[in-house]
């Protein structure tokens, strides 16, 4: 049994229907990649797996168990946790402090330091700034920070909303280098992302969302090979 | 030059350590506050021969509590709440109430008359109450669209308070308030008598003093509960919902609660605030909680430095000062200015001037606005901010020294 799954999905914007019948499956251990030009629902469907948003038909399956109507707060103390768009950190505490607020939903003081040390050692530049505010971060390091509140609520699921956006193409690249690490020491990641050739690289499947319906889903190779991505997509 | 290098790291590196540096600061201002509260007793009543002063202080400190409640909620949480003076009013009025001969005129016929260290926390869980009430339907409104309801709470309370005459007497106010007492307490000369003596029991009637003792350890207990929250993993949700609600949601905060106990424990501050206020002026009547209490408190916070314990503290008392003592008092100081400096003619009243100390009277909220705007324009982070603040403002300092280092190694 896969470990997250949609079903079906439809979810509204007041009378905008921004998801159709959106089915979703996320194996244990998987890199999973959701792809879609601006506005085709990715960040959506993100939104209804965390609870920020509850779909008007169709269910979301974590675990074994029925998380469709379930509160945020419940979802991330289950394991699933987010890097949101755009990042929302809070901007004007420090690092460690957005860190611990990754934290918020444990109380296992012991495996909270061991996590910190974890970010750490995945992004020394974190460690570095650690008393810094996160609002003067470069953009770079607030993605890494983002990325890093997110693991310290130690997820089952991270789900990266767009974590290559407006970064350089060397910073893109140690991104995506982090997320394969990540994903390596055993944490299944849902990346959702517009730049489709990075994503895909990374990806062991990919679904390929437009106007909130799945049009197609492969492996990463299989859709980056594929015609129609490469035209819609890479740009080929 | 690379010899020089290592040293100038060091320095960057003290100067990023702001966070222990402003706890430093905290602790030398309360221990001056502490200081300060300990000899003005002894100093104002040996200046002004009486206990005007301690009068004053006794007033200030009801102003401080309300202060260090609100700033939960506004400082804290980013709540915008214009109408903190109701949950003021429904403490008093417990009090008041419980403590008075008043209900014997009601339909309950029967006065009730409780021990106020019982009715101080009687008040404060009332307040707490009715904070969790006001909040449950309307926190779910956001910045503005709060603000404007609370805004109409804080009008409607006082209004309850004059409609149900037959139980809190209206307009005509609740009288005859008890005063608190302890089972031993010293007097001395300060309250009339020659020498020390121990009086047992004791009532704290009219004596200001004993109200000024009280005072100050309400606003201990509060500034040492505040801190301890502050420093909470409930603090630390609190920030996070003031700096991004959605955010804060995503990192698995219940936001509902989180901001339910805000305006709960925001407001049961209040309700300590209003059974000492009851018990010190012995009479509680609607006027006394309109908004301008409200926007007074208000004022205090932000001008203090929002979220930050301390600068709440000294924000409430230079706020006092300004409204309850110097304000009133300029029209003397001036006329008085004017004739020690040979202009005493100005203090008549001719044709259209009505004389010196009589327009200044009239201008005196010209004066408290000028005031209040000077301040922000040249304090905007108000007079002691929080740490946050200030390493915001020192980051940009040392982000240049950053950069002078990266262009020395380069």
């Amino acid at each position: 049994m896969a470990l997250l799954e949609l079903e079906g999905v439809d979810a509204f914007y007041g009378r905008i229907q921004a998801l159709r019948g959106v089915t979703i499956k996320v194996e244990r251990g998987e890199v999973v990649a959701l792809i879609g030009s601006n506005g085709a629902g990715k960040t959506t469907t993100l939104r209804t797996i965390s609870g920020l948003m509850h779909p008007n038909s169709g269910t979301v399956t974590f675990d074994g168990q029925d998380i469709t109507r379930t509160r945020p707060s419940r979802i991330v103390e289950l394991g699933i946790s987010q890097s949101p768009e755009g990042r929302r950190l809070f901007p004007r505490m420090s690092v460690l402090d957005n860190l611990f607020m990754g934290a918020y939903s444990r109380n296992d003081k012991p495996g909270i330091t061991s996590d910190m040390a974890r970010v750490f050692q995945l992004f020394p530049r974190l460690q570095e700034r650690r008393t810094q505010i996160a609002g003067t971060l470069s953009g770079g390091e607030q993605q890494m920070l983002a990325m890093g509140r997110a693991l310290m609520a130690k997820p089952k699921v991270l789900m990266l909303d767009e974590p290559s956006l407006g970064l350089a193409p060397i910073l893109q690249e140690t991104i995506f280098s982090i997320v394969r690490e990540i994903n390596a020491q055993g944490t299944t990641v849902m990346l959702v992302e517009q730049n489709a050739n990075k994503a895909l690289e990374v990806a062991n499947r990919g679904y390929v969302l437009e106007s909130g319906v799945i049009v197609q889903t492969g492996s990463g190779r299989e859709l980056l090979a594929s015609e129609e991505v490469q035209k819609a997509y890479l740009g080929m | 030059m690379s010899n020089a290098a290592p040293a100038r790291r060091r320095s960057l590196r003290e100067r990023i350590g702001f966070r222990e540096r402003i706890r430093d600061r905290d602790t030398a201002v309360y221990g001056i506050l502490i200081l300060l509260a300990l000899m003005f007793p002894l100093v104002s009543y040996n200046i002004t021969e009486g206990t005007a002063w301690i009068s004053h202080a006794t007033r200030a400190g009801y102003w401080v509590l309300l202060a260090i409640g609100l700033n939960v909620v506004v400082g804290f949480a980013g709540l915008l709440d214009l109408g903190y003076a109701a949950f003021f009013a429904i403490g008093a009025y417990t009090y008041a109430l419980l403590a008075s001969p008043q209900l014997a005129s009601s339909p309950a016929n029967h006065a009730v008359h409780i021990s106020f260290w019982i009715l101080i926390f009687v008040s404060l869980m009332m307040a707490a109450l009715f904070g969790a009430i006001l909040g449950f339907p309307t926190l779910r409104l956001r910045g503005d669209y709060l603000a404007i309801v609370t805004l109409g709470f804080g009008e409607i309370v006082p209004q309850l308070f004059y409609n149900f005459d037959q139980w809190t007497g209206g307009i005509n106010a609740v009288g005859l308030i008890d005063q608190p007492l302890l089972p031993a307490w010293v007097q001395g000369p300060w309250s009339g008598d020659p020498e020390f003596k121990i009086v047992s029991p004791f009532n704290f009637n009219t004596d200001p003093v004993a109200y000024y003792v009280l005072v100050c350890f309400l606003v201990a207990i509060a500034v040492v509960l505040v801190t301890n929250l502050y420093n909470s993993r409930l603090g630390r949700a609190w920030m996070a919902i003031r700096e991004d609600e959605v955010a804060a949601a995503a990192m698995g905060i219940n936001t509902v609660t989180t901001k339910l106990l805000a305006f709960g424990i925001g407001a049961s501050f209040s309700g300590f605030a209003g059974a000492y206020y009851a018990a010190d002026v012995a009479l509680v009547s609607p006027d006394n909680f309109l908004f301008i209490v409200s926007i007074t408190v208000l004022v205090m916070v932000v001008l203090g430095g929002m979220g930050n314990v301390s600068g709440v503290i000294i924000g409430a008392l230079v706020m006092y000062y300004l409204i309850f003592i110097l304000i009133p008092g300029l029209p003397e100081i001036v006329t008085g200015f004017a004739s020690n400096v040979g202009l005493g003619s100005l203090n008549q009243s001719t044709g259209d001037w009505p004389g010196l100390g009589e327009e200044t009277q009239r201008l005196n909220f010209i004066i408290y606005g000028g005031i209040l705007v000077a301040v922000m324009l040249l304090r905007p982070q108000g007079l002691l901010p929080s740490r946050v603040r200030e390493q915001e403002l020192k980051h940009a300092a040392v982000q240049e020294e950053e950069a002078a280092i990266e262009m020395s190694h380069a």
